[in-house]
């Protein structure tokens, strides 16, 4: 049974970076903006995170700074797909490869040496230790308890039941009409990248600062593509990306363990690895079919 | 045809400025493709230059080692070819999948795949004659590469499944294939994570002696003539370009759009399983993790600067592959850590995209036709309505 336990916490400690990505990336496509910098975002996240930690010693103030270096990734895309109307796809992709570069040339200037930098490691909550092996379920750090406490929640809230939130949901669906009824387009759209891309941020942060109290290369592998998969299968509904974030962590989680389990010793590691991957494609095969984008989705929204 | 094409609408409103100003005249001057590289490229130096600063030297010695250093001997000229190989070949994958409305962003697994068929072939071929031995590898680095573009083609054209998702989260997967092959059944004897080289019959031979220039920089030319001809003077090609320009509208012209995609798809990623092909026949004689480099998302960042035009394509990987030799340079001589190229590409993609859409609307003002110089934002998979 600790097996078990160890499963399921292990599930929700994997799903909290995809948690933050996903409910971003919905936040921006409800504004009728695909983020394909979301993979630069979460390593910029990630890398700016762990380097304000290193250098002022707290992780909080690192998780600020991962939350500041996601705004501005967010107006910066911003920038490009609303000011300018820029192709979102390129955009985005610009963005993820210019991210990435910055965050490894910066790690090169500032922290790369002989040995491994590290921070300390968050703590991790254990509010339910007193129920002996099944507490161990609970037993998380404090980012994935907001993730899954406040975070999702408070967006799914947002989009659903503020005026704010209708408004995002207004200029992803028909610019138009929300301009004429006198919402501003761009400052939604630009407010919506930002928010989205601070949560991405924060995801990659929570590697860097939480599980890993280090930075290296290649650290986020391919999870924002996985985060944009997540939204599709979620159909752009917060809680059934959250759903989608904790199938994919499962796959991801159970792989890990089988490798040390009598009778899969000569599996491979890389094909468990590869497996939650393949399993989110599959997911979408099924899923995905003809689903309905946001109706301004991909369009710039110009006056004429 | 881009280029052509951007050309000409230059020169249409040079005719139409004379009768305005002739400030006018070079800002319309400048909206052709090529001035659009050229702005970008300088917008880009000015927005990266911080960062050399930030490693303590001076910009414009940067700038001289990044472009002119690379230029200044025979050898490091050849480097530069050799650089520019990989990515013309993802270049001119990207360029043809992204002018016919199919948004291939997996070039970089696929580029990984063709590599695996390459290093089974090339370890298998021992004794056999390079002129039976090469073909066949490349053909069968081609034939992996489709098929990893396959299953996003098919998924995109049989369920409407949005291929810029799968592409992409095929990419991670195709690394871990190369780092299970390396640490497994292709475990180099000697250790470290490599596979065991591939048989002599089945390296590229290079095209110079004392260089490390190969066949491959001569097929990745090739490839992109073929691709130049078949899009600007074939019917096929116009085919395929109709349904960039307008999937709706190629659709009511009888065209057949799903073909068109599912065909563009295998072939872009048959063209950038050759560059996996070629990178490991030609520089590293076997399978290893790091043999991309990135040259899959780099090709993106070929294809836009280089307006999705072939003449372009070459062009802008030329351009790439000389940076790449000169931040390697600079990070010799002036300490200048060499990932400040992947910044400077990255920025040069969205100084490129951002010139674009500011054309973009020029253009609509002033009633010139659009041209093919980037792919059209958006196609008839995002049915309007409200989420489900």
């Amino acid at each position: 049974m600790i097996w078990l336990f160890d499963l399921i916490g292990a599930t929700f400690r994997n799903a909290t970076p995809l948690v933050y990505g996903t409910t971003g990336e919905t936040v921006t496509e409800r504004s009728g903006i695909l983020n394909l910098g979301i993979e630069g975002t979460m390593y910029f996240g990630a890398f700016t995170g762990f380097a304000f930690a290193l250098w002022t010693g707290e992780p909080l103030l690192g998780l600020l700074a991962a939350i500041i270096a996601g705004v501005l990734a967010g107006a910066v895309m911003g920038l490009l797909t609303v000011t300018l109307g820029a192709n979102q796809h390129v955009s985005g992709l610009g963005l993820t490869i210019a991210l990435i570069g910055l965050s490894e040339f910066s790690n090169r200037l500032l922290i790369e040496g002989a040995e491994q930098k590290r921070v300390p490691p968050m703590e991790q909550w254990n509010p339910l230790g007193f129920l002996g092996d099944v507490g161990t379920i609970a037993q998380q750090y404090g980012l994935t308890y907001v993730a899954f406490l406040l975070v999702a929640p408070a967006v799914w809230w947002m989009l659903g039941r503020t005026r704010f939130g209708l408004a995002i949901r207004a200029v992803g669906e028909n610019p138009e009409a929300a301009d004429a009824a006198g919402i501003s387009v761009a400052r939604v759209r630009y407010a919506s990248l930002m928010i989205g891309s601070a949560l991405m941020a924060v995801g990659g942060a929570f590697l860097t600062l939480a599980v890993l109290g280090s930075f290296t290369l290649d650290i986020i592998a391919g999870r924002g593509w996985v985060c944009l998969a997540l939204v599709i299968f979620g159909r752009w509904r917060v809680f059934r990306g959250v759903l989608g974030a904790l199938i994919f962590a499962l796959v991801y989680s159970l792989g890990l363990r089988l490798q040390i389990m009598p009778g899969f010793e000569d599996v491979p590691q890389e094909l468990m690895l590869a497996l939650p991957y393949l399993a989110v494609i599959a997911a979408l095969a099924i899923s995905g079919r003809n689903v309905a984008y946001p109706g301004a989705y991909l369009k710039p929204y110009r006056r004429s | 045809m881009s280029a052509a094409g951007g050309a000409g609408a230059a020169g249409a409103t040079g005719g139409m400025a004379s009768r305005t100003s002739g400030a006018k005249a070079a800002v319309a001057a400048f909206s052709g493709t090529l001035g659009i590289a050229v702005l970008a490229i300088l917008i880009t130096l000015i927005l990266t230059a911080p960062l050399i600063l930030a490693a303590g030297a001076s910009p414009i010695d940067a700038y001289l080692n990044f472009f002119i250093t690379p230029l200044t001997s025979q050898f490091r000229l050849l480097e530069v070819l050799v650089s520019a190989t990989p990515i013309l070949f993802t270049g001119v994958a990207v360029a043809i999948a992204f002018r016919s409305g199919y948004w291939n962003i997996g070039a970089e697994g696929q580029l990984l795949m063709g590599a695996v068929a390459a290093t089974f072939v090339g370890m298998n071929v021992e004794g056999w004659s390079p002129l039976v031995a090469i073909p066949l590898m490349i053909l069968a680095g081609a034939l992996a590469g489709a098929a990893w573009a396959f299953v996003p083609g098919i998924l995109r054209v049989r369920l409407g499944i949005d291929e810029v998702v799968t592409t992409l989260l095929l990419n991670p997967v195709a690394l871990l294939v190369v780092k299970g092959l390396v640490q497994g059944p292709w475990r180099n004897p000697d250790g470290i994570t490599e596979s065991p080289p591939i048989a002599a019959a089945a390296e590229f031979p290079t095209l110079l002696a004392k260089s490390r220039l190969h066949l491959g920089f001569i097929l990745a030319v090739v490839i992109l003539l073929i691709a130049w001809y078949v899009l600007s003077r074939t019917a096929t090609g116009l085919r395929l370009r109709a349904v960039g320009l307008s999937p709706h509208a190629a659709r009511f012209a009888g065209i057949r759009v799903e073909r068109s995609l599912l065909m563009v798809a295998l072939v872009s990623g048959a063209i950038a399983g050759m560059a996996g092909v070629s990178e490991v026949a030609g520089i590293q004689g076997r399978l290893t993790p790091g043999l991309s480099s990135g040259a899959g998302y780099t090709g993106i960042v070929v294809a836009m600067l280089g307006g999705l035009s072939m003449p372009g394509v070459l062009g802008s990987a030329l351009l790439l592959g000389d940076l790449n030799v000169g931040t390697n340079s600079a990070e010799r001589a002036l300490g200048i850590p060499s990932q400040v190229g992947d910044v400077v590409q990255g920025t040069l993609l969205l100084v490129v995209v951002g010139l674009l859409a500011i054309r973009r609307w020029r253009v609509h003002r002033s009633d010139r036709p659009a041209d093919e110089s980037e792919p059209p934002p958006d196609d008839e998979r995002h049915v309007e309505g409200a989420p489900g």
